[in-house]
């Protein structure tokens, strides 16, 4: 047998002895399902879920390319395609959902010192520590460069204060990623650092913020006279914002990506919903009008995912892409939630109650939870901005 | 499925776009048309793809082709589009090699095969009957004589059907006006008698026909495939048309959208160049991306067609309508970008409008493929 099948043998007798019943295909139906995030303050509906983050961290399977000296699995491609077919084959649950995997141990990796990789990177692939993201702030959205959350170096160690918005589930995160200003006279994109830090450090606070899909998934997060160690930076000093703009296109890729394949695994996805609520006339949605709305939009979905596949066969390339992925993903699933909400009718803008079913009443709120997927992470607008620029290079205004 | 070009495909695609670069700039067809050039193509021009393999490559090597496949047709053609480039490539080189090689008899592929590879002689598929392509409608009728089958009836809209030395006409053998059961095919020579033939004058200045036959006489050993076939096999040659003129149109999109570009970096107003108007910048922006979902339904119809995928049908559909709609969207968007210069004829930009429109309606609109997608799909 080759290594590789070896590999496949050894992958699946783990997976059999290692994945708990109740995470994969064929669990009973009364499973409570956790959501897991990891970190020092999650809570397990199923003790399930916990076991089988931590076989999988302590094998780092959670990110299986990451070198064994960092706590990954140390993985070549053709293995982490055996590994992922095999949980595949058995309807594996993800283990573990996370920022520091999706977001910031691709940066740590790249920018990150020999200290900080071994320090933080087996926290992340265990799911020991919840990372959130720090970049925004009430007067710097589109502008992100202009940030004013300030850093001084107070000689053993940065003194932070300001404020942070829109930092996404701050309120369960153990540690924050956040871009600050160390250089306060230099130019805006010059002044910037990329640090880590504790969010249990005295002068740390975070505020939720309900949106109008009434769920809370972003805080307001606040620094006042916050203590960070000078180990915590990351790469230079004012050199985070080279950084930030790497990191962002991790960002954009993951919620295009998470867009999109919402959207295709789902069964209730617009044609089921439309046939349900106006009827079906051999076979075909009967009201015409919608029909053809439908069909546009499903030859759009599909062309969308044959453009992310397209990508990942040309080995993913340069930034202006995930710009790309990133205004088309979100914009066609905000258009994919009004087209389910259309066609539900009624049903389609349930709120709470026992007249709804509670699909009905998640629709309503992830149809409005997508208005934000446009905004966040760079709106439309800025994407749109950065494919002029880069790819098609028109000049500046 | 992979979506990308392998090193022969590029190098293709390459050859291809230093060709039609060099030998035929969208002036070679402004030349054609204020010439009034009836053929409505060059022959030295076509002698020389000819002379690059180009009218072989859907064909088995046995009979002079050098059977590359539809991704290096479809490359080939994409090039041709950005220049806009009139030949009888596709008539000839796609439908009917494809129709030829799929269905001809031992003996048909002896006679004809090998000389569409060496440019001898040109086909032209005969199909559409109304001003929308719609193959499930056939009044042409062939009635069995004897040894020999006599067609009446008209065909329209025929892709290079001026020119062409045989016409492959698809005619109803048996059942009623909708029965796609009782469809076949027949290779009948353009110069027999009583088929007529009138050169139709479109916007694109391509070459067209629109043909009758009035008891034209065939002979069996002419039918193409089996009597009453039925559609089913005629939509595979179909289809490997609509997959290799998507990516002609493909092609002429990327270079409509170049020449814009261009032109939004070098015309200034109010001292600087409207390119640094976001207003601009924004829909030039969309454009890329809608050209972008464009390339990748194209390539995965071409490859799929590679690799006889079973959705061929859905992928083929798919690519012909996308590219329909990219089509208006930047061809209109060309025209208006440009300003005043963008509406004369001088300029060359009028030319990716008018054969954007032409293309569109050739072998189904984006509103036939859509129908015919979701219908497959079971929308």
């Amino acid at each position: 047998m080759s290594d590789l099948e070896n590999f496949r043998v050894e992958v699946k007798d783990w997976l059999d002895k290692n994945c708990p019943a109740t995470m994969r295909a064929g669990a009973p139906a009364d499973t409570p399902i956790d959501e897991v995030w990891g970190g020092r303050k999650a809570v397990y509906k199923n003790p399930d879920s916990k076991l089988w983050l931590d076989r999988m961290g302590e094998k780092g399977w959670t990110m299986p390319t990451v070198p064994k000296e960092y706590g990954g699995g140390g993985l070549n491609k053709e293995e982490v395609k055996i590994l992922n077919e095999e949980m595949f084959a058995i309807g594996a649950r993800a283990p573990l959902l996370s920022f520091g995997i999706w977001m910031l141990a691709p940066v740590l990796l790249e920018y990150g010192n020999e200290a900080q990789k071994r320090e933080h990177l087996p926290k992340i692939i265990k799911g020991e520590i919840r990372w959130c993201q720090g970049y925004s702030e009430p007067g710097s959205g589109s502008d992100l460069a202009s940030l004013a959350t300030k850093a001084e170096d107070m000689g053993d160690h940065f003194l932070v204060n300001g404020q942070k918005v829109w930092t996404s589930y701050a309120d369960k995160a153990d540690w924050i990623f956040a871009l600050v200003r160390t250089g306060p006279k230099e130019p805006k994109h010059s002044g910037i650092s990329f640090l880590l830090i504790d969010m249990e450090n005295p002068g740390v606070s975070t505020k939720p913020i309900t949106l109008i899909s009434g769920k809370s998934p972003f805080c307001e997060t606040f620094f006042d006279n916050v203590e960070v160690p000078k180990e915590n930076l990351v790469g230079e000093l004012n050199a985070g914002w080279t950084i930030a703009k790497k990191l962002l296109q991790h960002e954009r890729k993951f919620i295009s990506n998470f867009g999109l394949a919402a959207g295709m695994g789902s069964k209730k996805d617009v044609v089921s919903l439309a046939k349900k609520h106006f009827g079906e006339d051999e076979g075909k949605i009967s009201n015409p009008i919608f029909r053809s709305k439908v069909i546009d939009h499903k030859m759009k979905e599909h062309a969308f995912g044959l453009t992310l596949q397209r990508a990942a066969d040309e080995g993913g390339k340069a930034s202006a892409v995930a710009s790309m992925f990133k205004y088309y993903g979100t914009e066609h699933n905000k258009r994919r939630h009004e087209l389910m909400v259309a066609a539900s009718g009624v049903n389609g803008l349930a709120w709470d109650g026992n007249e709804f079913d509670d699909s009905e009443k998640n629709l309503t709120r992830a149809w409005l939870r997508t208005k934000g997927n446009s905004i966040e992470g760079g709106t439309s607008e800025v994407q749109l901005n950065v494919i002029s620029k880069r790819v098609l290079e028109l000049p500046s205004g | 499925m992979k979506l990308i070009l392998n090193e022969e495909q590029n190098y293709l695609k390459e050859t291809a776009l230093s060709f039609v670069s060099e030998k035929t700039p969208v002036s070679h067809l402004r030349g054609l048309r204020d010439s009034d050039d009836q053929l409505c193509w060059d022959k030295e021009i076509w002698s020389e793809m000819v002379k690059l393999g180009w009218s072989g490559i859907l064909i088995p090597e046995e009979y002079g082709g050098s059977n590359f496949g539809l991704t290096g047709m479809s490359v080939i053609l994409q090039e041709c589009g950005k220049t806009l480039t009139p030949s009888p490539l596709f008539a000839s080189g796609v439908l009917g090699a494809t129709a030829l090689t799929k269905f001809g008899s031992e003996e048909q592929k002896q006679k004809y095969l090998s000389k569409i590879a060496s440019g001898e002689l040109t086909t032209a598929l005969a199909i559409d009957e109304n001003s929308h392509h719609n193959p499930n409608i056939c009044e042409l009728k062939a009635i069995k004589d004897g040894s020999n089958y006599v067609l009446n009836g008209k065909k329209i809209f025929v892709v290079d059907g001026a020119s062409a030395d045989i016409i492959i006409v698809v005619a109803r053998t048996s059942g009623e006006d909708d029965d796609v059961g009782g469809l076949s095919m027949f290779l009948v020579e353009s110069d027999s008698n009583n088929l007529k033939k009138v050169k139709l004058d479109m916007a694109d200045s391509r070459n067209y026909a629109n043909i009758t036959f009035d008891n034209v006489s065939v002979d069996e050993t002419m039918i193409l495939g089996e009597i009453d076939m039925g559609l089913e096999p005629i939509n595979e040659i179909l289809d490997v048309g609509r997959i290799a003129l998507s990516a002609e149109m493909l092609g002429s999109c990327e270079k409509a959208f170049e020449i814009t570009i261009e032109y939004l970096k070098e015309r200034k107003q109010f001292g600087v160049p409207i390119g640094s108007f976001q207003a601009l910048q924004h829909r030039a922006a969309e454009m890329f991306c809608e050209i972008e979902l464009t390339k990748s339904a194209v390539m995965a119809a071409m490859q799929g067609a590679e690799e006889n995928s079973n959705d061929l049908q859905r992928l083929s559909s798919l690519a012909k309508s996308i590219v329909g709609e990219t089509s208006h969207l930047v061809s209109n968007e060309a025209v208006q970008m440009h300003g005043g210069i963008g509406v004369t004829d001088e300029y060359d930009i009028g030319f990716y409008l008018k054969r954007a429109r032409v293309a569109e309606t050739i072998l189904g609109n984006s509103t036939f493929h859509q129908e015919r997608y979701a219908n497959l799909t079971g929308f």
